[in-house]
């Protein structure tokens, strides 16, 4: 199966539980994590995960709607961005 | 390669905070093969060329706004002008049927502006282009989506005054015959008008173009403003090169998303317009980065420098991001579709003389501003000729679209709301030059040495 790259940006205040409740959701779906970082930048915390669902049988937008909902719950916002508009924007 | 945590949040604090999105994906269709000797068959294959694309462009587009998770804006088509494939079906009733069809399918398809309903008429005008100027105030008032054009001049042909004389009446047609003259915020009066701009209202697939191309108008004044605000302190040099930076990084990911989506609905990929291009939205105004320069309400002394920084910075930061930079790709200074625009003219710091100023260093003209209703149609063919002469001088695009509100008075106001935001009624000089008008004709096309 060819790999599929995405990365999740999680943006808001540090709390406990973050990347739990994140990669529980993501082992359940089939979707590896092949990178992850955190950082506080500024006012806020940000996590960053670069995961594959070339293994997932969930489409990019049923993965985005979970992960939002994960998000509310958490009061933080996530985005997911498929890795090739990162490296159209920094890299030249 | 790896990313860093900083990057990855730069761009999606962009997307979150900054209202970075492509403002515009447009679909430009050929509709010389629809022709045909029968209106009906004619209408019908017109209907179904631009439905069948447009629901494909809006199921697409769809697709890439997930994967990206980038807000796409607006979907919309553009066409071969209306004029060129009306020849042989020159009747105003014909026009009119040709409008609601276009207008019709572009509601079924679910697009929300169709652009090109227009004319090239910069050396003169065939009977068609004049049944289309005719026709224009019934078209506007028996359609919702429809967008028109006119070119009356280029750099090769001079400008086309005998058309520009037909278009202030044309204009005060419309604002009666349509509710708060909205019908005139559908209209653009170009020189130098780029066949494959993906902005409306002036948006036109033309007749240079192939069967389809798909372009697309990417959108970040935000972005724009938050890395000045950063930066309060430093230099013009390094202003420059900071939005210069920013505006690549907001280009590229145009391009990707563009590329991607001309190859998914298999049709060629035309243009990245770079233009910035405000909306009402809090923070995404373009006068608020002018402001954020340091300038206290956009229109003071110095705002020209300013507006002229900034659009070349725009520009380089483009052109090396994207091989195919096109369109308009300017700085729009829409009155008012940008907040910080409404509030400069309500207080008193921008009129419509230093507009038409700031045009000359930047993109494309006298945009959605409103004057008074009772503004003489000498006056209106007036201050169009002279803004579209700053473009055929320069050697630029410029562009008029302007709404003479009946029964508004300067310093009165018409809230459209939505996408067209809030024009205060602007004061237009009193005296006249009706006599210098009248005279017709064209005028020349410029010499282009001595370019002093």
């Amino acid at each position: 199966m060819e790999k599929e790259l995405l990365f999740i940006t999680v943006i808001g205040q540090d709390r406990k539980g973050i990347v739990a409740k994140i990669s529980d959701y993501l082992f359940k779906n089939d979707i590896n994590i092949e990178d992850i970082s955190q950082k506080i930048i500024g006012n806020y915390f940000v996590m960053m995960m670069l995961v594959d669902i070339g293994e997932s049988d969930k489409a990019i937008n049923e993965v985005r709607s979970s992960l939002e909902e994960i998000g509310k719950d958490l009061g933080m916002q996530i985005q997911l961005q498929h890795e090739n508009i990162f490296k159209m924007m920094h890299r030249v | 390669m790896t990313l860093s945590v900083e990057e990855i949040f730069e761009t999606a604090s962009m997307i979150l905070h900054q209202n970075l999105d492509i403002r515009t994906t447009t679909l430009g269709i050929n509709l010389k093969d629809c022709i045909h000797s029968d209106f009906r068959v004619f209408t019908d294959k017109v209907y179904n060329k631009i439905h069948d694309n447009a629901v494909k462009l809006i199921h697409e587009a769809l697709k890439l706004e997930h994967k990206y998770g980038i807000p796409i804006v607006n979907k919309r088509v553009s066409i071969t002008p209306i004029s060129l494939i009306m020849e042989t079906h020159a009747e105003p009733d014909k026009f009119i049927e040709m409008a609601k069809t276009l207008d019709r399918a572009a509601r079924d398809a679910g697009i929300d502006f169709i652009g090109g309903f227009g004319a090239s008429v910069q050396k003169g005008m065939t009977r068609s282009d004049k049944v289309l100027i005719d026709t224009l105030p019934d078209v506007f008032s028996a359609t919702e989506r429809i967008c028109s054009f006119l070119n009356v001049g280029t750099n090769v042909a001079g400008m086309n005054m005998d058309a520009v004389n037909l278009l202030g009446g044309m204009l005060k047609k419309t604002a009666l015959k349509t509710k708060d003259a909205i019908g005139c915020a559908k209209f653009v009066v170009f020189v130098n008008a780029p066949e494959d701009n993906p902005f409306m209202a002036g948006a036109y697939h033309g007749v240079g173009e192939g069967d389809m191309s798909l372009n697309i108008g990417i959108s970040g004044p935000g972005v724009v403003r938050s890395v000045v605000d950063k930066n309060r302190e430093c230099d013009l040099t390094q202003l420059s090169e900071i939005i210069k930076r920013t505006v690549f990084k907001v280009t590229r990911g145009g391009e990707l998303v563009g590329r991607e989506l001309a190859k998914n609905l298999d049709v060629q990929f035309g243009i990245v317009d770079i233009s910035l291009a405000p909306t009402t939205t809090k923070g995404d105004s373009v006068a608020g980065i002018i402001e954020a320069f340091g300038i206290e309400s956009i229109g003071a002394h110095g705002t020209t420098l300013a507006v002229a920084l900034l659009m070349d910075a725009v520009k380089k930061g483009g052109a090396m991001a994207s091989g195919n930079v096109g369109g308009l790709s300017g700085t729009f200074i829409p009155v008012s579709e940008d907040r910080n625009m409404i509030d400069a003219v309500k207080r008193g710091s921008l009129s419509l003389d230093k507009l038409e100023g700031l045009s000359a260093v930047c993109s494309v003209g006298l945009d959605m501003f409103a004057v008074p209703g009772d503004t003489p149609e000498e006056t209106i063919n007036a201050i169009i000729a002279d803004e579209l002469a700053i473009g055929i001088i320069n050697n630029k695009t410029t562009a008029v679209r302007m709404i003479p509100v009946p029964g508004m008075k300067a310093g009165e106001s018409v809230d459209y709301g939505g996408l067209l935001g809030e024009a205060p009624i602007m004061e237009v000089n009193r005296f006249s030059s009706k006599a210098f008008l009248k005279r017709g004709g064209r005028l020349p096309a410029p010499v282009t040495s001595m370019r002093n």
